[in-house]
């Protein structure tokens, strides 16, 4: 049983995200392996990235990845190259195309609208009469005081 | 039996919800006072039978009763009895059985502490909490029942997914729950209000306390997720952008928009309707929460229910909710009128624009969560959403937050003068700018990250300490006044320094961990030694251990610092025989000033093994950060604003006054 168990711990256990032997010799150019391959999605994992994942896929991509920048091809290249067998499914960040443009311009659009609106707000409330609740100013300052402003 | 009987009180606990939701709430539509009043007992009631349920649910993972379907397929005789306890609510149903225990806690809570409320507004307030029980008492009882037995039981259980054994993510859904469930209470007071069609500081104040109680929660609930990820995951990483984290996160920015709002409301009477807004917000989001963790649509680790009739459920109840909230805002948020007036500078307005950017930066984390679903539902195209994407669109708002957040903390309400305001705020201004300057010439060519994180870090920590130094006039009245002011002091200004001190703290171990991490990657032979940053490590070998229900291979690393021994570490590689499952376990020795993190992977053919090591600087800052502001939270909760605002503790008699003294 116990000898079933330890077999059953050498299969089972994958591999180990980046493996030694993968490491490129130039470390500039493995710097920018690394980098690239933060940007790739493991395909076989749930939201994993293939610098980080155990998957044997993951390790032929990073092969992948090394051999293209050994190669010669700029990170440009690598992407385009990988997309172009996989799809733009192994991107972590989708491109700034128009089929994305809801992803990549909910913020800034929100923020720009809500800016709108917030600076409207905002010089109506400071433009804005003063309430009519029968108070004068005294009484105002003191019943703010009263609940603690 | 003691099943049966958990069975039954959560079927009762659903007949007195759905009277608990109907009968308030008629009676506060009528001005009965006695039907108003049926919604105190009733959601004691409530509390009692859920709570048995739970406990009977409990009782049967604890004596490992396999005859019952949920034990049989999420436990074990051999597991340790912590996490037979903590497994209860480890998978679907019972960790919505445990959300609505909670839920019901919540109710009960505010039937006894919210004797002052006006009747009608409790009525209607215990009447929507139990609205939403009743929707999730029957998604449990209908589709996600944890009291099934089995015809034929079997000899033991299939075990609990190994990767949630574990102390940090035992106690993780707890919190959550417990912050999700909070923010029922502000989302009921928010209805029950559009009902009244009044909102006022008395309404303000009673809410206030239940989000920041939520808050204080989810917030600990976040770090105890990351903690987790960090050392149980692999590889060191402390958030993942995945989906079930960002479920998570979003409710916590819209209950951070809501803290600040619910403050503008309460001193200000301003921003009524925004607020309300919120706490349908937020409690929304912590349903999409719930529903994307537990309808499995964007599947990920955490997400143990792929059920589509489950999903279809609560993506019903989901859609009631907040269209039916959505709806009744609109046609009632045109009778919340504001009539404060306040200056272009003012806190007023520093407060807008800290829920303008909460709220934008909460849209973006939602819109990247979905949009691979999104995508593929209209277009056909699949994408993927990871974390280069959030790094990128959701940092620059939180960049600008963290700039205001010390002005706007220290401008005045109604009208401030920028020149002013910043007066004091001069000195950090100088200190920030030459910080930055430092840190950039410092480090060649690596980016703007860490100089502006530090940046950052020490302009939003610092402008927390200055802002109550200068309410307390320290270094412009005497020793003994500004001492006698810090003194004075109500909590929640505590609460407020601590609590955006705390957000320093974060921002500061987020910059240093990103950007100063030191890696190594290596094959290393038994008794060979190896450089790490300022340490030489000596890998002492691998040995096999086994464990109370699992077995590891266990390397040995002994850290030496100038020759002096520092740290020996042990990380672990698991396998889980009755789930069949590996786990890595890293080792980490943890001080203030740094990590030391190493994982051993797998053994080479030549006999070598292959190694990760790290050196992390200043990780535990992280949760420390996170630690402190919900210790401002805490202290936020406790001012006494809060309870003397409770008048039925007074004894009867007195006229019944909302006003504290301060």
């Amino acid at each position: 049983m116990l000898r079933f168990l330890l077999l059953l711990l050498v299969l089972a256990v994958p591999a180990f995200a980046v493996e030694p032997d993968e490491i490129l010799d130039d470390p500039v150019m493995e710097e920018r392996a690394r980098e690239i391959s933060k940007g790739l999605r493991c395909l076989v994992c749930q939201n994993e990235n293939i610098d980080d994942s155990n998957a044997d896929l993951a390790r032929d991509l990073r092969l992948l990845v090394r051999e293209r920048l050994v190669a010669g091809d700029t990170d440009q290249e690598v992407e385009d190259y990988v997309v172009d067998r996989y799809g733009e499914f192994i991107l972590l960040k989708p491109k700034f195309s128009l089929r994305n443009a809801i992803l990549w311009f909910t913020g800034p659009i929100l923020f720009l609208i809500g800016g709108a609106g917030v600076i409207g707000f905002i010089r109506r409330r400071s433009r804005a009469e003063k309430p009519d609740d029968g108070l004068s100013d005294e009484e105002r300052d003191r019943l703010a005081s009263l609940i603690g402003d | 039996m003691i099943v049966e009987l958990g069975h039954f009180a959560l079927v009762l606990a659903f007949g007195v919800a759905i009277l608990q939701a109907i009968v308030p709430m008629i009676g506060a539509q009528k001005g009965w006072a006695d039907w108003m009043r049926f919604g105190t007992p009733a959601s004691q009631v409530q509390v009692v039978l859920v709570g048995l349920s739970f406990a009977a649910l409990m009782y049967a993972f604890v004596t490992s009763d396999f005859s019952v379907r949920l034990v049989a397929a999420n436990s074990h005789s051999s597991k340790p009895m912590i996490y037979k306890i903590t497994g209860v609510w480890a998978n679907h149903e019972g960790s919505l059985l445990m959300w609505n225990t909670i839920l019901a806690i919540f109710g009960a809570m505010v039937a006894v502490f919210g004797k002052g409320l006006p009747p009608s507004l409790k009525a209607r307030v215990l009447s929507i909490q139990a609205m939403i029980s009743v929707s999730f008492l029957s998604f449990i009882l209908f589709t996600s029942n944890p009291f099934l037995r089995l015809a034929r039981p079997p000899i033991d259980g299939e075990g609990l997914n190994p990767l949630l054994q574990d102390l940090g993510l035992a106690f993780h859904p707890p919190f959550l729950y417990l912050g999700y469930v909070g923010l029922s209470v502000s989302f009921s007071f928010a209805i029950a209000a559009l009902l009244e069609g009044k909102v006022d500081a008395a309404w303000a104040r009673w809410v206030r306390p239940w989000t920041l109680a939520a808050w204080v929660f989810l917030t600990i609930g976040i770090g105890l997720g990351s903690w987790w990820a960090y050392y149980e995951l692999g590889w060191g990483g402390w958030w993942f952008w995945d989906p079930v984290e960002n479920s998570s996160f979003m409710p916590w920015l819209v209950a951070t928009a809501l803290l600040h709002s619910a403050i503008v409301v309460e001193k200000r009477n301003a921003l009524k309707s925004w607020t309300i807004l919120l706490a349908i917000l937020a409690f929304s989001f912590s349903l999409i929460g719930t529903f994307i963790v537990r309808s499995g649509v964007l599947t990920s680790v955490h997400a143990f229910a792929t059920d589509p009739t489950r999903g279809m459920f609560v993506f019903g109840i989901i859609l009631i909710t907040i269209g039916g909230a959505l709806t009744l805002f609109a046609i009632r948020a045109s009778t919340l009128k504001t009539s404060a007036v306040f200056g272009v500078v003012s806190r007023e307005s520093a407060l807008v624009l800290n829920n303008l950017l909460l709220a934008v930066s909460a849209a973006v984390v939602f819109v990247g969560t979905i949009w691979p679903l999104i995508a593929e539902a209209f277009t056909g195209a699949k994408v993927s959403v990871g974390a280069p994407f959030f790094d990128m669109a959701f940092t620059p708002f939180m960049v600008l937050l963290a700039i205001l957040l010390p002005i706007g903390s220290m401008v005045p309400w109604k009208r401030g003068k920028l020149k002013k305001t910043m007066k004091p705020l001069q000195g950090v201004v100088i200190l920030t700018v030459v910080l930055l300057a430092l840190v950039w010439t410092l480090q060649t060519g690596e980016g703007m990250l860490a100089p502006i994180g530090l940046a950052l870090a020490f302009w939003v920590a610092a402008g927390a300490v200055v802002d109550i130094s200068y309410r307390a006039k320290l270094g412009r009245a005497s020793l003994g006044e500004s001492l006698r002011r810090f003194r004075n002091f109500p909590r929640s200004e505590w609460g407020k320094m601590v609590s955006h001190f705390g957000l320093g703290i974060v921002i500061f171990a987020i910059t240093v961990l990103t950007a100063l991490e030191t890696e190594d990657i290596r094959t290393v032979n038994p008794g060979e030694r190896y450089p790490l940053g300022k340490y030489e490590v000596l890998f002492d070998g691998v040995e096999t251990v086994q464990g109370p229900n699992y077995i590891a291979q266990r390397g040995h690393f002994s850290v030496f610092e100038d020759g002096k021994l520092v740290a020996s570490l042990s990380p672990e590689k698991r396998v889980y025989p009755v789930e069949g499952m590996p786990t890595t376990e890293a080792g980490i020795q943890q001080n203030l000033l740094r990590d030391l993190y190493i994982v051993v992977g797998d053994k080479q053919d030549d006999g070598s093994w292959a190694v990760r090591s790290y050196i992390k600087p200043f990780t535990a800052w992280l949760w420390i950060g996170l630690l402190v502001m919900a210790v401002g939270g805490l202290l936020s909760l406790s001012d006494r604003r809060y309870r003397v605002a409770a008048p039925a503790n007074k004894p009867a008699g007195k006229p019944v006054e909302a006003v504290p003294a301060e």
